[in-house]
This record gives C-alpha cells, structure tokens and sequence, in this order.
C-alpha cells in the first residue's frame, strides 16, 4: 500500500498528463492509425534533443536552457552545406561536422560562464541563450553573404548578404528517416533514426558507468564534497555542458532533416523550451532524469501537441484554443517543476535539521 | 617506516594571522599506535593547528607559519590537502563529507575509484574508462572490515543511521594505502550514546594496529578513556600535555579555561525579589544552523543581568536568535505572565525586548546608511519614533531633525567616535559600529535586552566602554539583561548569574563568583546541573 502510494507520488505528473491525453483523444476524433504514426515519426523527430539535457541534470546543474547554443551550431552547419548543395548523408554528416568545432566552442563559453554563476546555472543558461541568440543573428544576418562568402542566391535575402528567413533542406529531406526504409501495415518507421537514438541512449548508459560519469554524478551531490577528494569541479562541469550542447547540436540537426525546413531565425528558439517541457512531463525533475523519461517525456508531450487543437476546435470550436493550451503546458510544466524543486529542497533542509532536535520536544 | 621515529612530530609550532598570534611554540608528538586527545576552548587553536598539519591553502596565503612538521621522522611542509593524504594522514571531520546518493562503497572510494583500463584510455584518458565495481565492492569491503563494524557497502548513505555515516567517513581514510595517522575532529559530537561508544571501541582497536590518531572533542569523558595522552591547548599555546591516568575532568577543564585571575569579578551579589520572573522559558528549541538549540529551560527575574556561556556550536547563540524570531523555533515562552509568540520579530520587539546581534554588518546594522539612520530605525518602525503626523495623522512624515538629535545624544553617552551622525555605519570602526548597535536597542527603551557577543571582534578601550554601558543601562533604567558571550571573564565581571549552554540544552546554572573550574566543568558536558539556587 505505501509502496504503491510513493509509486504514484514519483510519477504524479505522468499520470496527470496520460490522464489528459485519455480524455483528450476521443474529443480529438483522430483516428487511432494517424495518431501512431505522428507520435512515433515525432519520436524520431525530437528524442535526442530531450536527450541532451540528461547530463547536467546530473552534474546538478539542472535543466540546460543553454542548449539553444547547440541547436545554433546545428543550424549553421545545415546552412552552409544547403549552401554548398551536398545533398543525402554526406551532406547531414558535412553539416554535422561543420557544427562540431562551433558547438564546442559554444558550450566552452556556456560552461565557463555558468562556472561563475554555480546555483543560478538554469537561469543564466536561459539568458545565455538569448545573448548567444544575437551573436547567431551578426552571424547568419551581416556576416553570411558578406564575410562568409555564399554560393547560392536563393538563399540570400535580396539585399545582397544575409540569409533569409526559411531554409528548405530539400537536399537533406528525412535522409536519415530514410535511410533503410520499413513500413508496418501503412505505418512509416524511421528505423535508420531509432538506431541513432539508441546508439545515443546507450552512450548515456555507457558515460554513466565511466570515471567521468561517476565524477559527474559526485558533482552534482555536493561540489564542496566532490573538491575534497580531488575531483576537478569545474573542468567537470564544463565538460557536462559541452556534451550536452554537442548533444543538442545534433538533435537539432536530427530534428530539421525531419522537417524538413529550418526558419533560420526561430527554430532554435524554442527547441530549449520545448525539450524542457516534454523532459519533465516525462517525469524528470531538477535534479533527476532518466532515459525512461526522455522516451516517455516525448511520446506525451508530442500527443498533447496532436490532440489538443482538434479537441479544443471540437470542444469550444476554436483551435486556437489548442495552441494557446500547448504553450500554457508548456511553461506551465516547466514553473511547477521549478517551484517543486524549490520547496523540495526547503522541505528537505527542515527535516534534515528537525532531526538535530533533541526527543520529547514539542513544537 | 623509520623504525622508532614517531608517527608526527610537530616542533615549535607557531602562526599569526595579521596581527592577532594564535599560536605559540607548540610541540606535540604522536607515536605510532597512540590516541593522543587535543582538547581546549573554541580559539585555543586548534583548528588553525589542524589547518597547518593538513597544508590548507589559507595557511599559506596568510603568511606560512613557524616551526616544523615531521611525519615519520621526515619534515614535511605541505602545499595542499592531497599532499597531506598522500603522506598517510587522513581527516574524520565533524560535519560529515559523504556524498548522501552515493552508497557506502562509492562514497569509501570516492575519486579513488578502481577502473577497467581500455585501449579508449588511450585516445580519452582514464576518465573515460568504466568504474570496475566489482573490485570497488570488494575493496569497500575490506575497508569496513578493518574497521569492524556492521556497514552494508551498497547501501546509500541517505538511508543510513547517522552513527553509520560516521563509521563510512572513517572507513573512507581506512582505504586510503599507507594511513598512518588519523585526526578526528569531535566524531562523537552527532551520535547517539551507544553509537559512540562502538565508535570508541573500533578506535581503540585500530590503535592498537598501529595507527596513530589526534582526537579532538569536548567530550572530555570521552577524551580520558580513549585516549593515553591529552594536550590542552589555551590561547595558542600548549599549557598541558600530561598521560590520561594522571589528569583528571576537572584538572583538564581547569586547564582549557584557566587559573583563577585575582579579583576577575566585578559584579556585587544582588539578590532580587521572589515572585514571577520577567521571562520563564521552557523547552526551547531552535533550528538555527551551526548553533541548534535542543531543549533549553531558564527563567530571567527582573532588573537582573543573565549571562548565557558555552563553547561555540553548542547552541548559547541560538537562544536570543530564536527568543528574537530570527530563526524557527519552538517551545513554551512565557514574558511577563503572557506566552510571547516565536518567530514574529515584531511581536517580540512590540512585547519590549530588543537584541543587539552577534551578526553586526549582516544583522545589526544598515552600512550603507548614517548613524541617525542606524539608530533610530528601530524605534521608527516599532514605536512610530521620530515621526510627525501630517493632515491629522493620515500621514506619517520623518523628522530627520529628531532623528538627529536622538542620534547625536547616543554619540555623546556611548562616546562613539564619527564625523558627525550623517557618517556611514559602514565606515565605522567594529567598536564603534558596535555602539551603534547598542544605540539603536537603547533607542527602542527595550523592558528586557538581549545581546550576543558584544565584544566580539573590538578593541579593549572599545569593549570596557560597551560593558559600561550595558552595566549603566541596567543599574540606572533598570533593564534587565541577557548577555550571551563566550567571553567567560566578561560574563564573570559583568553578570549576576550565568547560565551555561551544552549540546542546546542549559547544562547548569552557577552565581558569578563561582569558580572559572567549575564553569569550565559546565561547558565540557562534565558536571551535572547544581541545584538552581533560591531566587
């Protein structure tokens, strides 16, 4: 009984949401076919992105808000191979490389910066963002087509340099969905992007066991404990956040070639966000994640996304409604986990120290 | 190991820190196999001897120190902690260093992790090679074996009793290769009473398999049946190392706090009227960090001046913070007949008490605001002090002019030393900015005062004008008064009665004029309550 009550309690948000989703799938009216073949083509889509974020989580520097960095790397490098026309996989793998070195570099500066912000990392990470963001902008907006010579003039806002506002990557179009193709009873899977994802899950589960995943994890406990015994904090931390940008990078570039077009100036903006919300509707928390809740995270966040509008238009007769209802999920999911933290950590300061009182003490 | 030479050697230890010495030719000596217990009041220095043993990077930014270290017959100076461990000295200390997710085994080997060597290591270096856990299990396990006691390498240390965490600290230095001296800070200071005394016997035994300690507690019982010598340090210098046989309790807590000073009390016996005191407390609580009041029961008659002692940690800080409402607490408080709510600042400053605080930038005062400011802000907002009513009372408007006079009174009578009353408290000297302190708790005319510390960190002109004026504020306004000072002499010239505080509780009251032995008995834990005497 009090086994099954603290099941419930760790997973209270998870239900939440599968209980939401229940109730809104009928309302929607989507046939059950469409709905699997959205959520498994998103699963694809999304999955290393919410990857990402699994290793600060566990060097306790909480949710990276600063992986918009890498998903700016992942952008620039698509750019220029679009820019180039290298087409297939040798494009997707041109670009990643390309966005390697920049990713790195990135997530260097973002790892530094939150070296010198220990405790506030979340916050400073989401400002980061923003500023990296205009840095992106002198890049693609003043740079490319001036400094940065480029071949293609469709791509080239008509001004003469800059890059203009939506990219499509027909040369990279859902190369890697498609790579080795399957279809199950007319439902499409993107088998070559699963293995992707589980190559990527299982390099988690590898980093985990390694020395500097064991140091990670001692990190995130107690800095002032991990210091004592001679592990290096801030290279650790560093090397957390720089994975967790190049992991980014490549989701973001996982995420595009399945889409398909890249909106030079706003896709990168909201992938942070997003990633956030579909990690912690998964059921992770501040200072715990797992690969479980990446995987769940993703299927429940994406089915919100499917559902809601049509259950709004059906319900009220306005899909705006759904839409409104995604971003309130959204950030509404991502202000309770941050308030939760918050009150956890209160919570468990009090009881640490009630048990400093003496016995037979009253309150 | 150099056959016969002792496990350390310390020689004509001496540091100053600025100004201030800490300690003085201090020689110690530990030999293989022997517990040798250091014991003496928060100050004496011990820590910054502990500090110097281990090569804590603070030592040497301040200047070094003097003398020599010798482990195993070699003089060593030490540049940082890790050379200290590679030399075979390990640290227990008394807020444990354990990760409290990590299970025993992880925590025993904690960046000493036994690796599976890979071709990888090659390209990524070790720190990519995968954590050989069966061989950290089985070293985990030899660890605790040694130390003989019942601890589950895969349990995490967040689900442990606190006596087991204890025993993983000690088996984390266990592992290291080579210990050959372990210097445990008051490891008994969280444990229950038999958890120490298993804690005891497992010492005991490692002892007697050749490692050398240095155990340092205020549990002087402790301390006489574990260790075989104990050295008392007072104000920086050795002042006794004698074999635990031929000392004594009372002769090591004679020895922490010193001989009898001619004529140290100032304070005549007063003896004040029978009835219902001014504040009876009962079973006091108080959740404030490092200072954790458990179960604290007193009572203040009124006019009369309570010293509150103790040594630093036990909880004597805690009291006025918690009576204040600064920091959680609970428990029955009664303040002149009427219960006094906790945790409501305003309540307490609206009964009548006020607290000058030990914590003066942080606490006591608005550094960035002048004197005049300082003092009567308190007054302004409890009292409605140095305000004007405007259009009938609807507003309230400052009158800097009263607040000025008020301050500059203050500034004659405490003689606090400034350009003026607009100067920044800030800038202020510590004795000075501590007068201002004083000011404002004056300025509320508080029917009970409670303060901490009052001469922590001021110079001597400084402190005899602040015990004065305390000594004034009592003996002409009839305040009566709550003193909480580690200072013993202090107390002793200022106080009628002084209460003393160990492990948050009052472990006895005692007049003034006892003797300092007797209070030093107190603060050790070792004597039981005396009687409280008639009131």
């Amino acid at each position: 009984m009090n086994r099954l009550r603290r099941l419930l309690a760790e997973n209270a948000v998870v239900l939440l949401f599968a209980a939401l989703i229940a109730a809104a799938i009928p309302l929607s009216g989507a046939p059950p076919l469409y709905l699997l073949q959205e959520v498994l083509t998103r699963l694809g889509r999304n999955a290393v992105l919410v990857l990402s974020l699994l290793l600060p989580v566990m060097a306790g520097m909480g949710l990276n808000f600063g992986m918009v960095l890498g998903a700016m790397a992942g952008q620039i490098g698509l750019i220029l191979v679009t820019d180039w026309a290298i087409v297939g996989l040798p494009g997707l793998t041109l670009a990643a490389m390309l966005a390697t070195p920049v990713a790195v570099l990135l997530g260097w500066l973002c790892g530094a910066v939150l070296n010198r912000a220990k405790g506030r990392e979340m916050v400073t990470g989401y400002i980061l963002g923003f500023f990296v963001n205009g840095l992106y902008q002198l890049v693609v907006l003043y740079a490319m087509g001036s400094l940065i010579p480029m071949l293609n003039p469709e791509l080239v806002l008509s001004r003469g340099y800059g890059v203009r506002n939506v990219i499509n990557l027909t040369g990279v179009r859902q190369v890697l969905d498609r790579l080795v193709p399957a279809r199950i009873g007319g439902i499409q899977l993107p088998v070559f992007t699963y293995a992707l994802i589980a190559a990527m899950c299982l390099f988690v589960v590898w980093f985990r066991r390694t020395k500097l995943g064991q140091d990670m994890r001692a990190v995130g406990q107690d800095r002032a404990v991990a210091d004592a015994a001679g592990i290096p904090v801030e290279r650790t931390r560093i090397l957390a956040i720089v994975l967790s940008t190049l992991l980014a990078c490549y989701g973001q570039i996982v995420f595009l070639q399945n889409l398909g077009t890249l909106n030079t100036y706003n896709s990168h903006e909201q992938a942070g966000m997003f990633s956030i919300a579909a990690l912690l509707i998964g059921g992770a928390s501040v200072t715990r994640a797992s690969i479980p809740n990446v995987l769940v995270g993703v299927v429940l966040f994406h089915l919100l996304f499917i559902v809601s509008p049509t259950a709004g238009k059906n319900l009220v007769g306005s899909a705006q409604l759904g839409e409104y209802f995604r971003q309130f999920v959204s950030y509404g999911v991502i202000a309770v986990a941050l308030v939760l933290y918050a009150w956890r950590k209160q919570a468990g300061e009090q009881q640490a120290r009630a048990a400093l009182r003496g016995p037979g003490v009253g309150t | 190991m150099v056959g016969g030479a002792p496990a350390l050697r310390l020689r004509g230890i001496g540091k100053s820190f600025g100004e201030s010495r800490v300690l003085e030719d201090v020689s110690l000596e530990v030999a293989p196999g022997e517990v040798v217990g250091l014991v003496g009041e928060n100050g004496a220095g011990k820590s910054t001897l502990m500090r110097i043993l281990f090569g804590m990077p603070i030592i040497r930014e301040t200047g070094g120190y003097q003398g020599s270290v010798e482990v195993a017959g070699q003089e060593v100076r030490f540049r940082s902690p890790f050379d200290a461990l590679d030399a075979g000295i390990g640290m227990v200390h008394q807020e444990f260093s354990l990760l409290p997710g990590f299970t025993a085994a992880e925590n025993i080997l904690l960046n000493r992790e036994p690796l599976r060597r890979s071709a990888l290591d090659e390209v990524f270096g070790e720190r990519l090679s995968l954590l050989d856990r069966a061989a950290m299990e089985a070293r985990a396990r030899r660890s605790i074996e040694r130390l003989g006691v019942p601890l589950d390498p895969a349990m995490l240390v967040k689900e442990m009793p606190v006596g087991h965490r204890q025993f993983t600290e000690i088996a984390r230095e266990l592992g290291r290769e080579g210990l050959r001296l372990l210097v445990l800070d008051e490891p008994t200071a969280v444990l229950t009473e038999s958890e120490a005394a298993t804690l005891l016997g497992r010492l005991r035994a490692l002892a007697a398999e050749g490692v050398a300690m240095i155990f340092i507690s205020h549990r002087l019982g402790e301390v006489l049946s574990l260790c075989q010598r104990v050295a008392v340090l007072r104000d920086g210098r050795l002042v006794q190392d004698l074999p635990a046989g031929r000392t004594s309790v009372r002769g090591l807590a004679a020895a922490m706090v010193g001989r009898e000073m001619a004529a140290a009390t100032g304070a005549e016996p007063r003896t004040f009227p029978a009835g219902e005191p001014l504040l009876e407390v009962e079973g006091l609580w108080v959740d404030m960090p490092g200072e954790t009041v458990r179960d604290a029961t007193f009572s203040v008659a009124r006019g009369e001046i309570l010293g509150i002692g103790g040594l630093a940690g036990q909880g004597k800080l805690g009291i006025p913070n918690g009576l204040m409402g600064l920091h959680p607490a609970g428990g029955r408080v009664r303040y002149r007949g009427r219960p006094l709510p906790l945790g409501e600042p305003r309540a307490a400053l609206e009964a009548g008490l006020a607290f000058v605080s030990e914590d003066r930038r942080g606490v006591g005062l608005l550094l960035d605001e002048g004197i005049d400011w300082n003092v009567a802000f308190g007054a302004m907002q409890v009292q409605g002090a140095c305000l004007r009513p405007l259009l009938g009372g609807l507003l309230q408007w400052r009158s800097d002019a009263a607040m000025a006079s008020l301050a500059a009174g203050y500034v004659k009578e405490l003689e606090i030393r400034c350009t003026g009353v607009r100067q920044k408290a800030g800038t202020l000297s510590g004795g000075n900015q501590q007068k201002v302190c004083l000011a404002r708790a004056f300025a509320l005319s508080p029917e009970l005062l409670l303060v901490a510390e009052p001469t922590r960190g001021i110079d001597v002109g400084a402190k005899e004008l602040v015990l004065a004026a305390l000594r004034r504020l009592n003996r002409e306004r009839g305040t009566t008064i709550v003193v909480v000072s580690s200072e013993l002499h202090e107390l002793r010239s200022l106080c009628d009665r002084i209460a003393i505080v160990y492990e948050g509780r009052i472990a006895g009251h005692l007049p003034a004029s006892a003797a300092l032995e007797e209070l030093g008995l107190l603060m050790a834990g070792a004597a039981t309550a005396p009687p409280p005497e008639a009131r």
